[in-house]
Formats: structure tokens, sequence, C-alpha cells
């Protein structure tokens, strides 16, 4: 889980550095990636693993037309309107899939990635595993790609100062773009990799945007691999705590732990801004 | 121009009395249920609304967090009904008393957090509250408390038809609405304005932002605990599904947003819009309880947000502006403080 939170997180604290605009539709990007991973295999039979690279290219431009259509408009707007105007993109989107697919609980059918494997006393379901291993590697490769190419230091080079970036060439709405791209095609990579092994249902999306915000804000705003810690963190905690004491009670200690964050550092524990 | 000055304020005072006319006749011009049903909710989305409105929309920090003491209020006058036989009228008053306790609580955590970061801390602590009701048997989990019907008692606030629960609910509409207006005016109404401009500035003027923002959370909570008792003896049921859900609260913050922030009006326009909107959404299309009310909601959120970020009331504003902007400050304690620019 902790991983998935991770990758989920580092595409939301990607766009919020690039534009100072907090994603609360992020979690429901998610939601559609793991229906477009169910139907796909309901429907076509497609194995979550063939979905992915065709859920990775539209969700890119799912993100970047998301930009340009909505949150352009919105960039120097006050901050209470990009929050509702996100929130309201995300609950336009729930009830969306709510509408068309209604609230039943549905579940991906077997795949390549179904089965447990055993390590000595350890019981791991391969797709966990998977999930995990794929979502630390997709965020290192997003690190690399950031630190790195050119567009990458473009991305870093906005976030730090849009002004200067224009100034200096950079073609800051493109930037943007691209940014909402990537950070939604993470989610839609978080999404198809989740459906492999979690339950897909129309209110998973924001409970996903909130811990990945709570996420970010553990890590800190600002701090890649902070944010990454942040999200696993999140994961560690729902799930140990949740099950040495009351499994209901997993995301009050989540919610706790965010408050109690917010308080003592109110920048994160790697934060920088 | 005096008199073009008295002639104006006799139009307006003439148009709110035609509309509280309507308003008071309204239960005999339409004598079925649903349509007072209609008109019920959505004065209590006024009451909620401008309560909400005294603190997200004059010192712009945006509670998700309101629906708690709606659910305080509903939850303490009821289970005083039920346990010790206590009528509402009376239970109405723990309840609020608790409610500002929590706002006060809630405000001591969360006041030090700015913009988004107070948004989520009141979310988190609503959703915390949530997950405790569903499992605490005191409050008796997720069934929640029915309350048994008694027909006609005055004593026990319950009546067989809605013309008492209008017009209890109408008279509480009034009262806020006139006593929002009051703030808008007074210092208080002052300084939250100055808080949603620059909070820094604010302090630095030497304006106790912590305490006002303090006491506009406690104002609102206890209005929107009443509104909570007001519901539990109306509908007769409640539980923690319904009052302690996000989608049921998102109206609360909503229609003040779709009206106009920060200003009088403003929840009541959005109200006046929205339920009625919503209620068809979910007659028309309902069919399975398939929320197209939410759905529409968040479409109307994003176009607004994008043309129109500060509510509809900017639309009647320029439309009737120049009408209203003849008498001058009269019409900025109405519209709120941008009237002028």
């Amino acid at each position: 889980m902790g991983g998935i939170y991770a990758l989920v997180a580092v595409g939301l604290s990607l766009i919020f550095g690039l534009m100072n605009i907090v994603n609360f539709a992020h979690g429901d990007y998610l939601m559609l990636a793991m229906y477009a991973t169910f139907w796909a295999n309901y429907l076509l039979g497609w194995d979550p693993l063939v979905t992915l690279p065709f859920v990775l290219f539209i969700w890119f431009f799912a993100g970047a037309a998301t930009y340009k259509v909505v949150i352009r408009r919105i960039l120097d707007a006050p901050m209470v309107a990009q929050m509702f105007c996100t929130f309201g993109l995300g609950l336009f989107l729930r009830y969306g899939a709510y509408f068309f697919w209604s609230a039943d609980v549905r579940k991906v059918n077997d795949n390549l990635l179904s089965g447990i494997l055993d390590l000595g006393n350890i019981y791991i379901t391969k797709a966990e595993l998977v999930a995990f291993f794929g979502s630390f590697a997709a965020t290192a490769l997003l690190f690399l790609f950031i630190k790195k190419t050119k567009l990458g230091k473009a991305i870093q080079a906005t976030s730090q100062n849009k002004e200067a970036a224009m100034e200096m060439g950079i073609r800051t709405d493109k930037v943007n773009a691209i940014g909402w791209g990537i950070g939604i095609m993470c989610v839609g990579l978080g999404g198809v990799l989740l459906a492999t092994y979690y339950p897909v249902h129309v209110y998973s999306g924001w409970m996903f945007s909130l811990i990945s915000y709570i996420s970010v804000a553990l890590g800190g705003f600002g701090s890649f691999w902070g944010v990454y810690l942040g999200g696993m963190m999140i994961g560690v905690i729902e799930n140990v705590l949740g099950t040495v004491f009351i499994p209901t009670f997993k995301m009050v200690f989540v919610y706790t732990t965010f408050i109690f964050i917010l308080i003592y550092r109110p920048k994160g524990l790697f934060g920088k801004f | 121009m005096e008199r073009i000055l008295e002639k104006l304020k006799t139009y307006k005072i003439w148009g709110v009395i035609l509309i509280l006319g309507f308003l008071v006749l309204y239960p005999w011009i339409f004598t079925d249920p649903h349509p007072r049903h209609i008109m019920i909710i959505l004065l209590m989305y006024v009451v909620l609304g401008q309560a909400w409105n005294i603190l997200g929309g004059y010192s712009g920090q945006i509670s998700l967090g309101n629906h708690i003491f709606f659910a305080l209020g509903a939850y303490t006058s009821t289970m005083l009904l039920l346990k010790v036989g206590m009528p509402p009228w009376i239970g109405v008053i723990p309840g609020a008393m608790l409610a500002s306790i929590a706002a006060i609580f809630i405000g001591e955590i969360c006041f030090d957090l700015r913009g988004h970061y107070f948004a989520i801390g009141t979310l988190g602590l609503a959703e915390i509250t949530y997950i405790i009701f569903l499992n605490w048997n005191f409050v008796n989990r997720a069934f929640g408390f029915q309350i048994p019907i008694l027909k006609n008692s005055t004593y026990y606030v319950q009546w067989a038809n809605k013309e008492p629960y209008f017009y209890i609910i109408l008279t509480m509409a009034v009262l806020v609405v006139a006593f929002v207006w009051k703030i808008d005016k007074s210092t208080l109404g002052v300084y939250l304005k100055a808080i949603k401009e620059d909070e820094e500035r604010a302090k630095s003027l030497g304006i106790d932002s912590r305490r006002y923002k303090l006491l506009a959370f406690v104002i609102s909570a206890v209005i929107t605990s009443f509104t909570g008792t007001f519901y539990a003896q109306y509908i007769l049921y409640i539980d923690p599904d319904s009052l302690l859900n996000l989608e049921f609260a998102l109206p609360i913050i909503i229609i003040p947003m779709v009206g106009g922030m920060g200003t009088v009006l403003g929840p009541i326009l959005g109200a006046t819009l929205l339920i009625p909107l919503a209620e068809y959404a979910r007659t028309t299309f309902g069919g399975g309880g398939r929320g197209v009310h939410i759905l529409i909601y968040g479409l109307i959120i994003v176009l607004l947000a994008l043309y129109e970020p500060k509510g509809l009331i900017e639309i009647v504003k320029r439309r009737f502006g120049k009408t209203f902007k003849l008498y001058g400050d009269g019409s900025s304690a109405l519209f709120g403080e941008n009237d002028k620019s």
C-alpha cells in the first residue's frame, strides 16, 4: 500500500510544486485508472499488464488536457477558487463514474500477477510485491528524469521560479501541461497496479486524494524523496497501527498523524517550503 | 437626491417585505408536502450556509468540518430526549454548548494552519468524528437513533404536518440572515474581512486574529448545532451516515460558494438555486440513488471557479449594481467588501 501512496503522492507533489495548486481530484484519476483496468479485463480479457501502457499513454494526455482546459484558467485565481475548482472536478469525475457504474465493488479477475509467494514465514501476494517495486521503480525513473534530462530541468526551474524560468526561454505553459501529464500518469500507473489486488470502487478515489495530500504534507512540499517516504510512512501507519489496535480505526491514526505533523512540523518532515 | 435615496430605500424594504410575505404565505400557496419539504430544506441550508459564511466567507477560513456541529446538535438533543425525556426546546442548549466547545477545540488545533491546510485539517477532524461515531456504542454506532413518533406535541417539537416546522425554520433563517447582516456591518465583520485580505497584516495592525476567528467559529458552530436539532426533530431519524458524511455536508460549503462568499445575499441566492435544482435532479434521474445532484454540484463549482470565482452575486451586482450604488454605503453592507471597486 505504502508504495502506491508514495507514487500517487509524488505525482501530486510534482503538480503542486509546479503551479502551487493542490489537485483534490488526484485520487479520482486513480479511481478511473482502476476502472479502466477492470473494464479492459472484463470486456476484452486483457491482463492489467497489457492495459498498463495504454493507460499510461491516455492518462498523460488526460492530465495535460485537464491542465489546458481547466487549470490554466485558474493559475492566478485566489487559493479558494483553485481549491474549489479541483475539488469540484473530483466530484464531477467521482459521481460521473458513480452514475455510469454505480457503487458496486468490483474486482479484477485472475491475471498474471495472481498468486501468493512464500518467503519462509511471510506470505505476500505477487500483485502487492509488483505494486511495491513497480511504484519504487517509477518513482526512481521520475527522479532521474527530473534531475538529468533537459525537460526535467525545465520542470525544476519552473517550480523554483516561474518568472525567471520564463525569461530564460522556458515555455512554462508547456512545462505545466507536461507536469500535469506526468503527475496524472503516476496516478494512472498507481491505479493499474492497485487494481490487481485491491477492490475497484467509486469512493476509493477520494480516499487516495486525501491520503496523497497527507503524504505530501507529511513528507514536506518540495522534497521529492521526502514525499515518497511520507507515502510509505502513511502506508505503514495505516496498516501496522490498524492491525495492532482496531482495524476500523486505521484512518483515525492517519488523520491524527497528519494533524500532529501540521501542528509540530508544519513544513513536513523534509520540507523546503 | 435625498428623495431618490428615500425612494430606493423604500423599494428595498418593499422587496424584503414582498419576499417575506411570500414565504409566510408559502404553506397556503403550496399545500402538497413535497414543495413544502423542499422549502424547509432550502431554508435550512440558508441557515447552514449563512453559518458557514460567518467564518468561511468573511474570514476566508474554509472549514470542511461544519457538519460536526450539525451532528453534535442533532445527537445531543436526541439523546437527551430519548434517555432523560428532555424536550428538544431545552435540548438545543446543551447541544449548542457542546458544539461551541468542539469549535474552540478544533479552532485551537487548526487556526495556526493556513489555506488548504486548514481545510484538510478540519476535514480530517470531521472524518475522525465520523469513524468514532460509527463505532461508538454510546451513540448507538452506525444504527443511530430513531425518535418515537408522538403525533402533535409542541412540548416534544413534533407535528404531523409540516407547517410548524416550516415556520420554525423560517424564523431561524430570518434571524440568522439579520444577524449576519449585523455582523457584516459590525467591527467583527471588518476584522474578519481584514483577516481574509491579509492575515499577517491584520495581525500587525493589532487585530487579535486568532480570537476573532475563534469567535466567528463558535457563532457558526452554535447556529449549525441549532439547525442540527431542528433536522433531527424534522426527520426523526439520525445516524452517522446521514449527518457526518462529507456528501451530506457538501451543500453547506457549496451554497455560499455558488452564491458568493462573504456576502449576506450569497448563501440565500445559492440555496435558492441549488436546492431545487438538486431536488429536481434527484427526482428526475435519481433512480437507484445515483448521486446526479452531486455530479451537478461538481460541474457548477468548476464552471464558477473558472468564470465567476466570486459567486453568482457578481452577476447580480453587474446587472443591478447601478441601482444599488445610488445609495452607497447600504449596498456595501449587502454585497460585501468589494462593492466599491
